[in-house]
């Protein structure tokens, strides 16, 4: 059986009786294990195999087996799953026990998907390199030596070493594009709203996503259809309807695309540099008219981005005090603001770090220098982009402006990391669907090129973005 | 000066503010009343409660206030072990005014008292503490009550007098009571904190105020505090106080809480709300008519003297009644029962819970005092036996008008008994009423004043 067959593959063979779920879910806990060294996941599903077997039971007797019917799908740490340890990658949440599912979750399950594990990632998906999690980093599957990208970095490797056929990751500034991009395969930040939240522990609520990942474009839209619609409980999920994809199948004939200049600065990797021109190429190939661009407020916007996700990660953070729920830590002698503060000393360097900012940026006196201008930068950039969404149907640009480097290289750099996330940022602070597709390498390992579109035109987006599919530069 | 900061639990909603948890949460054992939502485990959301906005609202249009036409949620950050989230969701008016209500105003005792804003947020749960005798104190939290739908009111400085403060607390009772939002008498449903300054010096805060009682004699003490301090030439400064109930006195609080920095941001959980003009003349067509409306109506369409018509729409039961049991007609008859009879008969809610009278009782007594079946006396009597153990009105008025008593032969008993008054009374007036007291006593009061007098001077004549 081939585990790296697409899921959409995948799920009709199951569906068809020609494979089992059991001997997919199986192979696949198998790989799991074979993969054991790179890290990916933070803790498996005992009864993913037992669960296959009811689809199975199910497809026997005729009853509806579901669009992902045995398929094996890997969930990031950060999204609730019923009864199955949610970390977040951190300390803190160590042996948290969620009483629920998430929605996204909920929908998987009741399209027939057996969720194998919980991958690893950045503690509280803060960070792009999967190096901050508390569990220890997951490693890139193309080279060990090298990060996966993050924060979804186990989502990436689990779906690149077909440890998982889909994944669900969360995309709060590139978390779920970056890793694809790192570890070569399809991620895609849907429009804001479009998927519900309820269940993905926030990091930065008001500009993040869930966000599939897959190894081609037909999967990810497939997860995508089945996870997105409006949800009773996330009062920010959308009731408008997404627009349809091209009839005529997705040709770019008469489709104008922006290459972003801001998002490819002279002096970037050659490699990065040539994987742009050809994905440029190709496009034009296809008929697409493609025209340097600018979105000038894009040099601001990591600034913006790390201003206000510091503000709202302070405090959505800020429920952690050990009261309700977390990990055994004596009250005793306590007054009870120091037991918070004490309790709170299980967060990682990194939390920590975007938390102290979070407690300043916002704060009496400081607001209207940093946080105040960071949503004028976030609005001013909306105004950009909708001004560009309007003149052309699509915006190319590498997806991170450097190729991958090794473990450990920048974990003491938190500035030039930042900058890893200049081109993703801009989809996540004006809440416009984006996707990462393999295309090309640089040195030997995996280079993503990013597609954005206007709000609601994520499966147009998706369409569009199969002409860079197939090519995956080996 | 001094002004209040109320908080108002909307107790009759069905749900809390952002989940299906009860808005009642009294009478439960401790934690009971939560859910993941209330409690702030990871990945929850906020589902705003509609219904809590429109009742806000009506709050708000009730105080003559403004409406946001977007409303707006923002968090307040703080820690406290109460808090699930460590911030609290509410209002705040960052981009102009997003707050369900402000800029209001109404007459509290012939002054004019400014509303500033009205807001709705989530109560936090409550602490307790248990030991302390050996030295270890244990909090306990309770969060039965995190997230239950408050509405904040906050007053300009323009009350003159605790007394006044008094009185605007029982209007704003009266007005949760009749909007049907609230039972202000349940247990910490209704608080308030005060605000004092005299002489231009520093306002301090009063918090810790459990009763509308207490809060006249908390506010009467800190404005004594501060007139001696200022006598004395001492500057008073700007602080948070605590109302200490046993010792009847304001003492300084510990907590900084002043200086607290609660980094309010918008609440991105929770989409800004729309509150269109449509919506809001739906809700004030949905709105009980004010006490205020109410008393002006009756004294002009009914005629009815304003004291009474004020005592009426005070009493929300008996202001339903009234509303029940009267028609053109009886309206005065009816508002007279129940102002003069029934308030002394039902006053306290026991009594009223338990007394059993229907609107039906007080028509059917008017309309039969009207047509002279039974006197006014007679109607008090039956009333007063129905508010004790019940019955039928219809036979009871029956009873009392149709007890063949024949009033002509009474009169003439009356007569025969006592001659001599009898004779007097063609001359003195004065004798007349003495034989009317007589027939009186014989139909223990029964019969009608002014057909005894006519027959009596029939028979004397």
């Amino acid at each position: 059986m081939d585990l790296q067959a697409p899921a959409t593959a995948l799920a009709a063979m199951v569906r068809d009786g020609r494979i089992s779920a059991e001997d997919l879910v199986a192979q696949t806990v198998e790989r799991i294990d074979q993969t054991r060294d790179l890290n990916i996941f933070i803790s498996t599903n005992p009864r993913a195999v037992e669960q296959a077997r009811e689809v199975d039971r199910r497809i026997k007797s005729g009853r509806v087996a579901g669009r992902l019917a045995g398929v094996p799908v890997s969930i990031k740490d950060n999204i609730c799953t019923r009864d199955h340890r949610t970390t977040c990658g951190s300390r803190m949440l160590e042996g948290y026990t969620p009483p629920y599912d998430a929605t996204v979750v909920r929908r998987l399950l009741g399209e027939g998907a057996i969720i194998v594990g919980k991958t690893n990632m950045d503690e509280f998906a803060m960070g792009l390199t999967t190096e901050f999690s508390a569990f220890g980093p997951t490693r890139n599957p193309r080279n060990p030596q090298f990060v996966p990208g993050g924060s979804s970095g186990g989502s990436a490797a689990s779906v690149a070493t077909g440890a998982s056929a889909v994944s669900l990751g969360s995309d709060t500034g590139g978390s779920v594009r970056n890793p694809a991009s790192f570890c070569g395969v399809v991620g895609f930040k849907p429009t804001y709203g479009l998927v519900s939240r309820y269940g993905l522990i926030s990091y930065a609520n008001s500009i993040e996503q869930v966000g599939p990942l897959g190894r081609t474009i037909g999967d990810v839209a497939l997860t995508l259809e089945v996870i997105s619609g409006p949800d009773e409980r996330d009062g920010t999920t959308v009731r408008s309807a997404l627009r349809e994809p091209d009839a005529d199948g997705g040709g770019l004939e008469r489709r104008k695309v922006g290459v972003v200049r801001e998002m490819a600065p002279d002096g970037m990797d050659g490699g990065i540099r040539r994987a742009l021109d050809g994905a440029v190429s190709r496009l034009e190939s296809r008929g697409a008219a493609c025209e340097e661009v600018s979105l000038g407020m894009v040099d601001y916007s990591v600034a913006a981005y790390y201003t206000i996700t510091s503000t709202e990660a302070g405090s959505n953070l800020a429920r952690y005090d050990n009261i309700r729920y977390g990990y055994d830590l004596p009250h005793e002698g306590y007054e009870f603001h120091r037991y918070i503060a004490a309790s709170r000393g299980r967060f990682g360097p990194e939390v920590k770090r975007r938390i102290i900012t979070g407690g300043f940026v916002p704060s009496a006196g400081y607001s209207g220098r940093y946080f105040l201008k960071a949503l004028k930068v976030k609005s001013r950039l909306t105004r950009e982009m909708d001004e560009l969404l309007g003149r052309y149907d699509y915006l190319v640009s590498p997806t991170v402006p450097s190729p991958p480097f090794r473990l450990g290289e920048k974990i003491d750099d938190p500035v030039s990391l930042f900058l890893m996330d200049i081109n993703t940022v801009t989809a996540n602070l004006t809440g416009k669907p984006a996707v990462s597709v393999p295309f090309g390498e640089s040195g030997g390992m995996p280079v993503g090129i990013q597609m954005m579109a206007d709000s609601m035109n994520d499966a147009r987006l998706l369409q569009a973005a199969r002409a860079l599919e197939g090519d995956r530069g080996r | 000066m001094i002004g209040l900061e109320i908080h108002c639990q909307l107790t009759n909603l069905n749900s809390k503010l952002f989940c299906p948890c009860k808005a009642d949460y009294r009478g439960m054992a401790p934690n009971q009343n939560t859910c993941p939502i209330c409690m702030g485990f990871p990945g929850t959301l906020p589902l705003l409660n509609s219904e809590a906005v429109r009742k806000a609202a009506a709050i708000a249009l009730s105080l003559n206030c403004l409406p946001g036409e977007k409303i707006a949620f923002f968090r307040k950050n703080y820690f406290y072990p109460d808090l699930p989230k460590n911030f609290q969701i509410t209002q705040f008016d960052a981009y102009g005014h997003t707050s369900i209500g402000g800029q209001g105003s109404v007459r509290v005792d012939g002054r004019t008292v400014r509303i500033t804003r009205v807001q709705l947020e989530e109560d936090p749960g409550r602490l307790s503490y248990q030991g302390g005798g050996d030295g270890r104190k244990t909090t306990l939290v309770d969060y039965n009550r995190a997230g239950t739908p408050l509405v904040e009111i906050v007053t300009e400085p323009d009350f003159e007098s605790p007394q006044q403060a008094r009185t605007f607390m029982n209007m704003l009772a009266d007005i949760m009571e009749n909007l049907g939002v609230a039972d202000p008498y349940l247990e910490g449903a209704m608080r308030a904190d005060g605000n004092v300054s005299v002489h231009g010096g520093g306002k301090v805060e009063i918090k810790n105020i459990n009763s509308f009682h207490d809060l006249e004699k908390a506010l009467h003490f800190e404005l004594t505090r501060q007139n001696s301090l200022h006598d004395r030439g001492i500057a008073v400064a700007q602080e948070t106080r605590h109302w200490d109930e046993r010792r009847r006195i304001t003492i300084p609080s510990r907590a900084k809480e002043a200086e607290l920095d609660y980094r309010y941001f918008l609440e991105a959980d929770i989409p800004w709300v729309r509150l269109e003009p449509g919506t809001i003349s739906s809700i004030r067509e949905s709105m009980p008519e004010s006490a205020v409306s109410r008393q002006e109506r009756y004294i002009r369409e009914y005629g009815m003297p304003p004291q009474v018509a004020a005592a009426l729409v005070s009493d929300r039961f008996c202001c339903d009644l009234f509303e029940r049991a009267h028609t053109a007609g009886t309206a005065r008859m009816v508002a007279n029962m129940i102002t003069t009879d029934l308030m002394g008969m039902a006053d306290t809610r026991e009594k009223r819970a338990a007394s059993g009278i229907l609107p039906e009782h007080l028509s059917v007594l008017a309309a039969s005092i009207q047509d002279g079946t039974i006197t006014r006396a007679v109607a008090k009597q039956i009333l007063y036996d129905l508010a004790r153990g019940g019955g039928d009105v219809r036979s009871m008025v029956r009873g009392a008008s149709g007890a063949g008593v024949d009033l002509a032969e009474v009169v003439r008993q009356v007569i025969l008994e006592n001659p001599e008054a009898a004779g007097q009374a063609r001359t003195n007036p004065q004798t007349v009423n003495y034989l009317v007291g007589m027939v009186m006593r014989k139909t223990s009061g029964g019969a009608d004043p002014g057909e005894t007098i006519r027959l009596i001077r029939e028979a004397i004549k």
